[in-house]
């Protein structure tokens, strides 16, 4: 319920395909095998942590090398068990603020979490945008109010300049859809590994310039 | 264990199930919900609008009828309807609608949006829209929108905008996807007028509170014909509105069972059903703990019903808190068994109910059975069948070759 045409029909396809629960694990394992120095995030709606179990969850994602979880649907007031669990295995608990959180509310949010803060850019679904919201550099500057936490901007972003935009007053920047789409649209899996390639390169770059 | 009568607790808990999980981005529109809606209660001046509405514009108190050559088809057990179909609008769902509606205008909003399954809640959220003057959007699902024609045309006819949704089922759980999705980009000017006892809190119990008069009634006019309580009160669940409507004044009479009608669709043995409450488990849908038909991964199930309103993988969560608690209890209805009662009611009391409804009726024929001659079984009759007539008539094949295609071109 929170994601645009893009991640919807990735989700389609992928669960079409067979996709299971451990085989997002297994990803995991994978890429930091090959990566140990950065950290994975699985981001995922709830009911899937929920239904596989919240320790063992947590204690699976540990042992796959996880860094921790993006629960965008988890507020904060249904999230005790999970931080316990995230916790004792050194899980990180990113969660999201977004433009239309009080003061008040983003205080006890980052109260909460770990890792980074996500702080998204407009009210709306996943998806690529041609602009990124005015509402993001006061989310952002309102959240650092209350936290040491990095925060992270995302939602709508998909191009260098976009990038470079966010980057002057974030502390990272969030891409998804724009990833998810290149993929689609690629006529092989390889063609999309590349056109993922250069969307990184072209993205750090527009990061850098800064 | 939570008392039966006392829910939700202040976090919007019906004991295990219930709670709000939603996106960041929804929070703050849904504490404003439920904080104006605790100012409406406490409003003598919003009640009173409330029922002059209810009264003069929905036309309560709705009837309570006799079927008396029905029952003769359920063991001889005495069947009272409560008359829901008899409202404007032709079902339970116009009580929310206007309650919700002036909520929103209360908050200061000017735009309705709400999902539809079978069409009747889009039609009672279009019609509170012109009779408002607000706008109005309706997600449906495209398959909802071929098998409910008739009510895409009244919903447009009254000045609404009906979206059919694609994705998915193409069913009641993707309409409320896309409605959500439409609510988190506009959340300042809009309202979700959610039309179940689903979603996050407040809604199961502010939508619950808003159908709670459908029990009031029927509770009175019951001792008033019989000078006793019905045995047992029966209703259709899909998401569970128009049953905990009619459950929720009976809560406290221990001798009235409360019994749910889910739908089993081509059976509960097989993949095709409906029936959440008999064949899911706990899991989170629609921004509440709930009962879920999920794989053993969490992902939804596709539902399946003849009927798009109670087409469904999720309910209620006070529904799931009375099942575990054991106060209500729920049992399945097939397709067929839906359909024989629709056209049972029809050829022996003149009234034809709607799909859902029919689910009711086929599970009071049922206990009609078990209870014997001496029962007294009230059933709720949420909707009326006007809208279910081309799927009647390629059920039964009511329409000759030519009036066939007519009626297909229709759609």
């Amino acid at each position: 319920m929170l994601d645009g045409a893009t991640i919807q029909t990735a989700d389609d396809i992928a669960l079409r395909g067979g996709v299971r629960t451990k085989d997002v694990l297994e990803t995991i394992r994978t890429v930091t095998a090959a990566n140990p120095t950065v950290p994975v995030l699985c981001m995922t709606y709830w009911n899937p942590v929920d239904r596989y179990g919240q320790a063992r969850f947590a204690a699976d994602l540990a042992a796959a090398g996880g860094a921790g979880c993006i629960l965008p649907d988890l507020p904060v007031e249904e999230a005790d068990e999970w931080l316990a669990a995230a916790a004792e295995q050194g899980l990180a608990t990113v969660f999201v603020v977004a433009p239309s959180s009080r003061d008040e509310r983003l205080a006890v949010i980052t109260a909460k979490g770990t890792g980074f803060v996500y702080a998204a850019a407009v009210m709306g679904v996943t998806g690529t945008r041609a602009q990124v919201g005015d509402m993001a550099e006061d989310l952002v500057a309102r959240t650092r109010a209350t936290t040491e936490l990095p925060v992270c901007v995302g939602l709508g972003v998909s191009n260098a300049a976009q990038a470079a935009e966010v980057a002057a007053f974030a502390d990272g920047v969030i891409v998804g859809s724009a990833f998810v789409q290149r993929i689609l649209d690629a006529a092989t899996p390889e063609a999309g590994y590349g056109a993922v390639r250069e969307l990184t390169a072209e993205l750090a770059q527009g990061v850098r310039k800064r | 264990m939570s008392d039966v009568t006392s829910v939700p607790d202040a976090r919007g808990y019906f004991g295990a199930f219930g709670g709000r999980f939603i996106p960041e981005a929804l929070v703050a529109a849904v504490e404003q919900v439920a904080d104006e809606y605790e100012k409406a209660k406490a409003d003598p001046a919003f009640t009173a609008e409330l029922n002059t509405l209810l009264k003069d514009y929905t036309g309560r108190p709705s009837p309570l009828t006799d079927v008396r050559r029905f029952s003769a088809e359920a063991g001889g057990a005495r069947i009272l309807l409560k008359r829901e179909d008899l409202n404007h609008t032709g079902s339970h769902k116009i009580n929310n609608v206007l309650g919700q509606a002036l909520l929103t205008r209360r908050m200061g909003k000017n735009r309705l949006i709400a999902e539809t399954g079978a069409g009747q809640h889009g039609v009672a959220t279009a019609t509170a829209a012109a009779l408002f003057g607000m706008d109005c959007t309706i997600y449906m699902g495209e398959v909802d929108t071929q098998r409910q024609a008739l009510n895409v045309a009244r919903m447009r006819m009254l000045g609404a905008e009906v979206v059919p949704v694609k994705s998915g089922s193409r069913t009641l759980k993707d309409a409320i996807n896309e409605a959500f999705r439409d609510w988190v980009a506009n959340v300042d000017s809009t309202h979700y007028l959610f039309g179940t006892v689903a979603g996050p809190h407040p809604f199961p119990m502010m939508v619950r509170d808003f159908h709670r008069v459908i029990g009031q009634e029927a509770r009175a006019q019951v001792l008033d014909r019989t000078g006793r309580l019905p045995d047992a009160v029966v209703a259709c669940v899909g998401g569970g509105s128009n049953a905990m409507g009619v459950f929720y004044d009976f809560i406290p009479d221990a001798g009235v069972r409360l019994v749910g009608i889910e739908a089993a669709g081509e059976g509960v043995q097989t993949p095709r059903h409906a029936a959440t409450l008999t064949k899911g488990d706990p899991g989170v849908l629609h921004g509440s703990r709930t009962y879920v038909l999920q794989d053993e991964d969490g992902q939804t199930i596709e539902s399946h019903s003849i009927s798009a309103g109670l087409d469904y993988p999720g309910v209620g969560p006070e529904h799931a808190f009375l099942k575990d608690s054991g106060r209500a209890e729920y049992r399945p209805c097939t397709d067929a068994d839906a359909m024989n009662a629709l056209r049972l009611l029809s050829r022996t009391e003149g009234i034809i109910p709607a799909i859902e409804s029919s689910h009711a009726l086929a599970g009071a024929l049922e206990l009609g059975r078990e209870l014997g001659p001496e029962a007294v079984i009230l059933v709720n009759l949420s909707g009326r069948g006007d809208k279910d007539m081309h799927t009647a008539a390629q059920y039964f094949g009511l329409l000759d070759d030519s009036a066939a295609d007519a009626a297909g071109g229709a759609k």
